[in-house]
């Protein structure tokens, strides 16, 4: 049998087929549906584009809450755990392999269960009453007199969703870069250093960056995916969805909503597709920065 | 000439010793680790907590007086439909071997087709699967849904396995380090009369087992951390997985203090098989990432 097996269709067609369905399917229905008024229950009847016009015009919370939740997060947590996921891969490469090694794992272990098994984690050290372990420190220092509701007030819970986030967000990315700054020919510093190369700041613009620029873009990618993925994590910390006042609301919690909860799945497809295309522009964006440098 | 060299002593990658020159890289590293390192820390002292410690004011980070209290008690509490523990356990294990083993096969068999054979296309598909490394399955969870509703996957245990085994970054890696490998293997194998798959099974797979270990990894934690599965397309409690309890006991649970020793042993035992896995096999991870960029 294995020796007949020559054609490309056997090696191509189990994964593509699977592509196929789970993959490119869901984003054309989703298209389809966006257009649609759909309860999952009865066929989707065409309502061309009123579910956009919905979405901009008459729902407040996304307008209000969603959006600007969505881009703070997305804003703060992106970009921050990508320059931090840089550094810290330029500090481990210029320590020896065994430390190194072990430093890596601490740092890439947070990113481990990507959040879902840490949520539970995370709940007790912001639980609201007085055996909260945040709260029980503050309130031995005497810092506050009363427990704080860290989870169920919309002033904390943003920030609690970013630290969070930024905890876990050394993952497949960090590992490229570190892995990239490795694998950078030591004889380019050296010779650079006889061109009259003065400083460090010279040294990461003109040798480091460019000469592992393509995992930078990999790291860039899976900065934002990381990111938008891990939009749950606010309806985890809280416990319910939608979050209170909407403080944790992103846009991944907003589709679930009027997905599994209202069953309006038209609209939902539409803000599906909006989201894919938000991702898509910040992509496209990064690698436009990022292409610029060299 | 040479006083002029040592003013500024640059970059040194990979340094095989300790040199004073490192001593700042280490002086943020190392408390910068601790830091990211305390949460894990604080769960593994939790989780061996009695009860006692566990109500203690003000509470203690270390454990004084281990014990598996909590994981007795995770094991003996049942969900309220009366499915046994160790049924979670089978279920979460069953699907992520028989997911893995189905992941890395179809990544590898694809990537091996895009970066050896010759077909038409095949160009297109590799940057159709790089534009996928953008994809957000989170935000596509209705059509999906849908789709596997259609396909009669609800309440089966491939809908825990198919929807989640394709990963474009997994097929991505594998593809960028086949590339490496040698043409002339599979040129003296071919003249040797060879069929292309069993070139890919008798001398590829061995040679890319680092990236191979990789998948096996990233697909890993997919399988073994998803909770979505279960809650979307499984309705039948005894077909759900271990990390859906997890999670559903310590959404339950977890804001009373006796909740928290259980939620703090649940999040250990779903923690403790990545860490171990990674730790295995980090060197290969990091063999394979050295391929990882995207030109």
């Amino acid at each position: 049998m294995i020796k007949r097996m020559n054609g490309p269709a056997w090696f191509i067609v189990p994964y593509w087929s699977l592509f196929l369905i789970f993959i490119i399917l869901p984003v054309i229905a989703a298209i389809y549906l966006s257009f649609t008024y759909f309860n999952a229950i009865q066929t989707p009847r065409f309502v061309g584009i009123n579910n956009y016009i919905e979405l901009i015009t008459t729902d407040t919370v996304f307008m209000q809450y969603v959006l600007s939740n969505t881009l703070r997060f997305a804003l703060i947590v992106g970009p921050f755990g990508y320059i931090m996921a840089f550094l810290l891969a330029w500090m481990l490469a210029q320590v020896p392999a065994v430390p190194r090694t072990i430093l890596a794992i601490i740092l890439y272990s947070p990113s481990l269960t990507m959040g879902v098994a840490m949520a539970a984690m995370w709940r007790i050290i912001f639980s609201g009453d007085a055996n909260g372990y945040l709260n029980a420190i503050l309130l031995s220092n005497n810092l506050i007199l009363e427990p704080l509701q860290f989870l169920q007030s919309p002033e904390y819970l943003m920030t609690i969703m970013i630290v969070v986030s930024l905890w876990s967000s050394m993952g497949v990315g960090f590992l490229a870069m570190l892995a990239g700054v490795l694998n950078i020919d030591q004889t380019l510093y050296e010779a650079a250093y006889v061109d009259g190369l003065k400083n460090r700041t010279q040294e990461i613009l003109y040798i480091t960056l460019p000469s592992m620029k393509p995992q930078l873009l990999f790291g860039a990618v899976m900065a934002v995916v990381s990111t938008f993925q891990a939009g749950m994590i606010g309806v985890q910390l809280a416990g319910s969805n939608p979050t209170p006042q909407y403080a944790g609301q992103l846009i991944v919690n907003h589709i679930e909503d009027f997905g599994f909860i209202r069953y309006m799945m038209g609209y939902a497809a539409a803000v599906s597709v909006v989201l894919l295309i938000i991702v898509y522009a910040i992509s496209k964006v990064t690698f436009k920065v990022l292409g610029d440098k060299s | 000439m040479k006083k002029r060299y040592s003013k500024f002593q640059g970059m040194k990658i990979n340094p095989s010793r300790f040199h004073p020159s490192q001593i700042p890289f280490y002086s943020f590293l190392l408390p910068f680790s601790l830091l990211m390192l305390l949460p894990i820390i604080f769960i593994f002292n939790h989780a061996f907590k009695p009860i006692g410690e566990l109500f203690a004011f003000p509470p203690r980070f270390f454990v004084r007086q281990p014990t598996f209290d909590n994981f007795v008690e995770l094991a003996r509490i049942t969900s309220s439909s009366g499915v046994p523990f160790s049924r979670y356990i089978v279920n979460s294990l069953l699907v992520t071997i028989v997911g893995v083993t189905f992941s890395i096969l179809i990544t590898s068999l694809s990537a091996y087709g895009l970066s050896k054979l010759k077909f038409k296309g095949k160009k297109l598909l590799f940057e159709i699967n790089t534009l996928a490394l953008m994809f957000v399955p989170i935000a596509v969870q209705i059509p999906r849904y849908l789709i596997i509703a259609r396909m009669g996957l609800i309440d089966t245990y491939l809908g825990h396995i198919l929807p989640v085994v394709i990963l474009p970054v997994a097929m991505f890696l594998l593809k960028q380090f086949i590339d490496q490998t040698p043409n002339e293997l599979i040129e003296s194998a071919k003249i040797d009369g060879a069929s292309e798959m069993e070139i890919f099974f008798k001398i590829i797979f061995p040679i890319i087992l680092p990236a191979i270990a990789t998948v096996g990894i990233l697909s890993f934690q997919v399988l073994w951390n998803d909770t979505s599965t279960s809650i979307l397309y499984i309705d039948d409690e005894s077909k759900r997985t271990l990390a859906f309890f997890m999670m559903s006991l310590t959404s339950l649970q977890g804001n009373t203090v006796a909740g928290q020793g259980m939620a703090a042993a649940a999040s250990l035992i779903m923690f403790i098989p990545n860490l171990v896995l990674f730790i295995f096999l980090q060197s290969r991870v990091m063999n394979t990432m050295a391929h990882s960029g995207i030109k």
